[in-house]
């Protein structure tokens, strides 16, 4: 205890404390409790300790010249205070700043700490009218996450003249445990016990799989040869459940589905991935090839990220993923995790890319929640404004802009909340005078990890996302991304990558080491490490735990051996930690060693294709659907009112505030902003970028998502979602036959079981999601070049289940020849004509304002893409010749949020006729002011190029509905009479409010 | 533009440790017809790069996070090039040679002591000022608009009356001592550069000025007027199409004509001409 050194940084008094003044805000306004006042320390422990000489010149380095004050031990302040809480980490979680600040200390006194030294960082939090039990509340609901972190409450004087607090979180140093033997031999019941115990998530028939095999292969002379009997090891089974798991595999995907639907005959599906996603693709590719005789598509599927020809000089690559579960417990670390992890998969895809921006997209449950919330769940409020931190800070820091991002609320994501973040890199055509697409590792090349160390965190991480939230959730499923490690490993590794020092890359994310070196031994044939090698953040790993570890910011290269010293000695000059772990093999084999011992020899084959296909069934009964009642016409002045109320509901508000504390134009590429408008404070539809500095082309990014349309039907939400993405990536410009998609399906879980009574239903959902989203994908010809699914998107909190609605986001990511002729929501001047392309129907069911007013809507929006396609293309013909100088289409509420939002977007006002909206069957009031029908596009044009727009047009349904007009009005009206006329600026107050409340991501770790 | 003009300019951007500001920065320096040096700063540390820092004449500290703004932003940067290139650094300086910090770069000539540095030539590498986190706490990507003080003696603010900028940080709140000593600065002619209302005049309140710095401190520079240290972003509007503005404009080449661009042409312009 006494060989730490504690050194505490406050402000100084007369200064400002704005992070205590955000803590003390947030206390007031999510908790109620009115706390006086609220300032905070920095707090650095170091050991083994500093001399008081080196003490003293840290404390005043950190503290610097005028603001803060540091000192040795305890700032001194005279109070008085009430409560003092102090946070700092548990034992071996992830301390980035303690990290830098020890590189800091060793440089400014010019020595090094030693082995085994550690700065560990924590925060003090001094408050004022408070009690003991209102600050212990204050810590747990507010400032420390106990998973992760501990908590200290003292009042003031104990804390102030009692002894300085010199623990620190170190992890206990233990033995290494033994490598265990697991006899398979046992009953049908303990199999699944042990499946259970041990964390596999491990189904009986996979058990009783890999029981078989080692009935057979158990006795093999090689495996006997390498050490090992006939029972399988810890590390072996555990290998095998992360590479079999849910989550690696997509085993649902990729099932034997029997389908039954009422009045049909049952069919069968052999897979929903090879069906409907690649068989898309597959299709989609060849048409391509007829066409333009080559295809765009450079590497779909196989990869870390898809990846579609973009210029003479690059490629794109792009991968969206969820991190769904580790975001419910530790909502900052699980969502930086996600982004930082996100960033992997393009970095390791081919050999590699440079990351130009990211996307993010969550779904909660409302921050205004007041029902209590079940034990184990955190209120969606903290999760909302963690998952924002996490990943504010994750993109930030990592120096890549964010170029969309969306909110969508539903009280059934209480239970699990969604986190869905994406990135886009740039991949060189050639990489010393290769192609950038492809991998070449071959035997004898080194196995290299670079990046982190390794340490118990996040081991499980791969089955645990494959299995439901419970209480005793396990808290080492938890990583924190460090986006500063990684950052300096990417930077090591372009310059790898550039001078030709590896011939292989991936990522080491879920299943670790198992599935980085497991699916890149697939090319060689074989691959031979040993464990004992690997860099640990602390002793007393098993071996198991380092072959699953996901601890972050690592990825797993292969090295030719004659480049070897090259690549480690350029890593040491980097200051990023690389390790040589052992080499491919051609032997067919996955042989893993600890320390000269064999601990895992498993035939490669029966690794990656020894899982044996799931077979489901899936049994479609429609839900259900009432026709909205009719609500009477309101007056306008009553509907002036509604339309503000329906403006500020959650779901369609603006959350400009905190997506501005995303950075979205670092790398100077960025075009069309996440706000555009006059003062920009309007969502834009779709994102454009450049490619790259001195060019003009672009890529154009956007997204569908419609979870509440699965409540009728979830082939309907998937055609929504791709239907959207496609017309908003045209409304700003794209090329129509250069958009290609992912797709992140994240379900309730679909698997039989006796607390899940509904699985076959869910499974229909599924079937007829990636149907829809099959069809629309090919009418519009969008390719789906990559995807992820998640498909344990429940809780089970005392005995209660609370399941997601099943969700897929559809993401497009689209080519744009010049940026320059980029389109946006805002149109030029008043006296713009206003037109409305494509018909309304009477399709409120799933829609907004069927949620604002409690009741069902009917039937959801349905697509026809087939007939719409052409449609489109004489849209987005007109749009990229400059005949329109505003574009937008309708999403979520449909035509009335859509006209708002134009007007708001150019600080004018529009005058429209609702008669004149180009209708299929009678759509009443409602419907044509919020039925949230697809295919629509509203379109502005200068009142002289009217008539060529028209003739654009020529036999697409289409109308004039109105025009811009310089009073900031919106006056809607209908059969002759006014329907709305209210003040834009009125109706936007609420719209600006609901989301951007000032404390909201404010510190909000 | 004279593209031949600054070919001669030795510029060097030091990279690496979590800066993430650099490909825009040299693109800004390659658009003027410079040609600049990208070196890893571990590099300059084991002085492994062919040349030192006093053989340039330009020394751009780019925007990013180093270490994370971990303790403070530029802290463990600046301790580091303390602790490894000070003589290096001053021989630079003492040559007369132009440095420029932009974001997490100002942060860092702020620790290092060069901003705003000592009432007179040379430097004495003592910080005197912090750059506090921002009034309004966290991060926030706005443009904001900067009204450069008239008559300055800048050297990478020469003939620029106003910038529009992004702004794009969390910790940039300009702080002294107190009112006395911020102005003996503006006396001194350290205060450049003020976030501005839409008046035009200086000002304190929220966003115009994202982070409540006093009388809209923005950008400070050294005695010699060769050091330029800014928390905004003209490396992030490299041409009119940056501007938010740009796509309703009629003529956007003519209405945005003037970009971030200016600043690095007019420390290019300086260098090229000592």
């Amino acid at each position: 205890m006494s060989d730490v050194t504690r050194i505490e940084i406050a402000m100084r008094s007369g200064f400002s404390d704005s992070r205590g003044r955000a803590v003390a805000r947030r206390i007031r306004t999510h908790l109620g409790i009115p706390v006086r006042d609220v300032r905070t320390r920095d707090v650095y422990h170091v050991e083994p300790a500093l001399s008081p000489g080196e003490a003293e010149r840290v404390a005043r380095e950190f503290a610097g010249p005028v603001t803060r004050v540091g000192a040795v031990g305890r700032v001194e302040d005279p109070g008085p205070w009430d409560v003092a809480i102090s946070v700092g980490y548990r034992p071996g979680v992830t301390d980035p700043v303690g990290k830098s600040a020890r590189v800091a200390i060793e440089d400014l006194l010019g020595r090094s700490l030693g082995p085994g030294a550690a700065v560990y960082t924590s925060r003090v939090y001094l408050l004022a009218g408070v009690d003991l039990e209102q600050g212990r509340r204050i810590a747990r609901e507010l400032l420390a996450n106990e998973i992760i972190e501990r908590i200290s409450v003292l009042d003031w004087d104990s804390f102030a003249r009692g002894p300085v607090d010199l623990s620190v979180p170190r992890v206990a140093v233990t033995t290494v445990p033994e490598v265990e033997t697991i006899d398979l031999e046992r009953s049908d019941d303990d199999l699944v016990r042990l499946s259970r115990e041990r964390l596999l998530a491990l189904s009986l028939d996979e058990l009783r799989t890999i029981r078989d095999f080692f009935r057979r292969a158990g006795d093999d002379p090689a495996r006997r040869a390498a050490g090992l009997g006939p029972a399988p090891t810890d590390a072996e089974l555990e290998c095998l459940a992360q590479t079999w798991s849910e989550h690696c595999k997509h085993k649902i995907m990729n099932a034997r589905i029997r389908y039954e639907e009422p009045g049909a005959a049952p069919e069968t599906i052999d897979s929903l991935f090879r069906t409907y996603i690649r068989g898309t693709t597959e299709q989609l590719d060849a048409r391509i090839r007829a066409r333009e005789g080559a295809s765009w598509l450079v590497s779909v599927f196989h990869d870390n990220a898809g990846v579609i020809a973009a210029t003479d000089r690059h490629h794109l690559v792009y991968k969206v993923e969820t991190h769904n579960s580790p975001s419910a417990l530790d909502p900052y670390g699980g969502a930086i995790t996600g982004i930082v992890g996100v960033n992997r998969d393009p970095f390791g895809t081919g050999l590699g890319s440079e990351l130009l921006s990211n996307v993010w997209g969550y779904c909660f449950a409302s921050p205004r929640t007041s029902t209590a919330i079940p034990r184990g769940l955190l209120h969606p409020r903290r999760i909302r404004e963690g998952v924002h931190q996490g990943v504010i800070d994750g993109g930030n820091q990592s120096g890549i802009p964010y170029a969309r991002g969306w909110e969508y609320f539903d009280p059934r994501f209480l239970g699990k909340p969604l986190v869905f973040c994406g990135t886009v890199g740039r991949m060189p055509v050639t990489v010393a005078g290769r192609p950038a697409e492809r991998k070449r590792c071959r035997p004898g090349d080194r196995i290299v990890m670079v990046g982190g160390r390794i340490g118990k965190d996040g081991i499980h991480g791969a089955t645990f996302s494959s299995a439901e939230l419970t209480e005793e959730s396990p808290v080492q499923a938890v990583q924190i991304g460090d986006p500063i490690t990684q950052k300096m490993m990417f930077d090591f590794l372009l310059e790898a990558r550039d001078r030709g020092l590896y011939s292989a890359i991936t990522d080491n994310g879920a299943g670790g080491l198992s599935s980085s070196v497991g699916e890149m031994a697939q090319q060689p044939g074989g691959a031979r490490m040993d464990l004992a090698r690997a860099p640990l953040k602390y002793q007393g790993l098993a071996p198991w735990e380092i072959l699953v570890s996901e601890a972050q910011e690592r990825m797993t290269v292969a090295v030719p051996p004659d480049r070897l010293d090259e690549f480690l000695e350029l890593a040491r000059r980097r200051e990023v930690e690389a390790t040589d772990l052992g080499e491919f093999t051609d032997d067919g084999m996955f042989h893993v060693l600890h320390d000269g011992r064999t601990v895992c020899f498993l035939p490669l084959e029966f690794l990656h294709d020894g899982l044996p296909p799931m077979e489901l069934t899936a049994r479609w009964s429609p839900p259900g659907h009432r026709p909205m009642p009719v609500a009477p016409r309101p007056d306008p002045a009553t509907f002036g009112q509604q339309a503000r109320e329906f403006l500020a509901r959650e779901n369609l508000a603006s959350n400009e505030l905190i997506a501005r504390q995303y950075d979205h134009e670092v790398k100077g590429l960025t075009i069309v902003r996440p706000f555009v408008g006059r003062a920009g404070d309007v969502p834009s539809d779709a994102a454009v970028m450049q490619i790259e500095h001195g060019r003009w082309e672009g890529y154009v990014l956007a997204e569908g998502v419609f979870p509440c349309y699965s409540d009728v039907d979830a082939w309907a939400m998937a055609e929504a979602g791709v239907d959207l993405a496609v017309r908003r990536v045209l409304a700003a410009g794209a090329r129509f036959d250069r958009i290609a998609a992912l797709d992140n399906y994240c379900w309730p879980d679909p698997l039989p079981g006796p607390d899940n009574p509904d699985a076959e239903h869910k499974l229909a959902q599924l079937v007829r999601a990636s149907r829809g989203l099959a069809r629309a994908c090919l009418a519009y010809g969008v390719p789906l070049i990559s995807g992820k699914d998640s498909m344990k998107n429940d809780a089970v909190i005392g005995g209660m289940r609370i399941s997601i609605p099943p969700t897929l986001l559809v993401s497009a990511i689209a080519l744009i020849e010049d940026v320059r002729r980029a389109v946006t929501l805002e149109t030029r001047a008043a006296g713009d004509v206003l037109f409305v392309v494509g018909e309304t129907r009477d399709e409120l069911g799933g829609t907004e304002w069927a949620r604002a007013r409690g009741v069902d809507g009917g039937d959801v929006p349905r697509c026809t893409p087939e007939d719409w396609a052409a449609r489109y293309r004489a849209v987005s013909g007109a749009i990229r010749d400059g005949l329109v100088r505003a574009a937008h289409a309708p999403g979520r509420g449909g035509l009335l949020p859509a006209l708002f939002q134009m007007a708001r977007a150019a600080r004018l006002g529009i005058e429209a006729d609702l008669d004149a909206v180009p209708v299929d069957g009678q759509p009443g009031w409602e419907a044509l002011a919020f039925a949230e029908s697809c295919g629509r596009f509203l379109l502005s044009c200068a009142p002289e190029r009217c008539a060529e727009l028209e003739r654009r047009l020529d036999g697409v349904p289409h109308a004039v509905l109105g025009r811009f007009v310089e009073p900031q009005v919106l006056r809607l009206s209908l059969g002759g009479e006014p329907l709305l006329d209210a003040e834009v600026d009125g109706l936007a107050a609420g719209w600006e409010r609901t989301l951007n409340d000032d404390a909201a991501g404010e510190d909000g770790r | 533009m004279s593209a031949g003009r600054y070919g001669g300019v030795r510029v060097l951007i030091p990279t690496g440790f979590g800066l993430n500001c650099e490909a825009e920065t040299a693109h800004a320096f390659r658009a003027l017809g410079a040609e600049p040096d990208l070196v890893h700063w571990t590099d300059l540390f084991a002085h492994r790069h062919g040349r030192r820092l006093a053989d340039y004449d330009v020394l751009v500290f780019v925007g990013g996070f180093s270490y994370g703004d971990h303790i403070a932003g530029g802290l463990v940067l600046a301790t580091r090039i303390r602790a490894r290139l000070l003589d290096d650094l001053r021989a630079f300086l003492d040559r007369g040679g132009y440095a420029l910090g932009i974001c997490n770069g100002f942060q860092t000539l702020l620790r290092l002591g060069l901003l705003p540095g000592p009432d007179a030539p040379p430097h004495d590498f003592e910080p005197r000022a912090d750059l506090a986190p921002n009034d309004r706490l966290g991060y926030r990507d706005a443009w904001v608009t900067l009204r450069v003080e008239p008559d300055t003696r800048c050297a990478w603010l020469r003939g620029i009356d106003r910038l529009e900028v992004p702004s794009r940080h969390g910790e940039g709140r300009f702080v002294v001592a107190d009112d006395a000593e911020l102005e003996r600065l503006e006396r001194r002619g350290a205060v450049v550069l003020r976030y501005v209302g839409p008046d035009g005049e200086p000002t304190e309140a929220w966003p115009h000025n994202p982070n409540g710095s006093r009388r809209g401190v923005a950008g400070i520079t050294d005695a010699t007027g060769r050091i330029l240290g800014l928390m905004p972003h003209p490396d992030a509007f490299l041409h009119p199409w940056h501007h938010p503005r740009a796509l309703v404009s009629d003529a956007p080449e003519d209405e945005f004509s003037r970009t971030g661009l200016a600043v690095f042409r007019a420390g290019l312009e300086a260098a090229a001409s000592r």
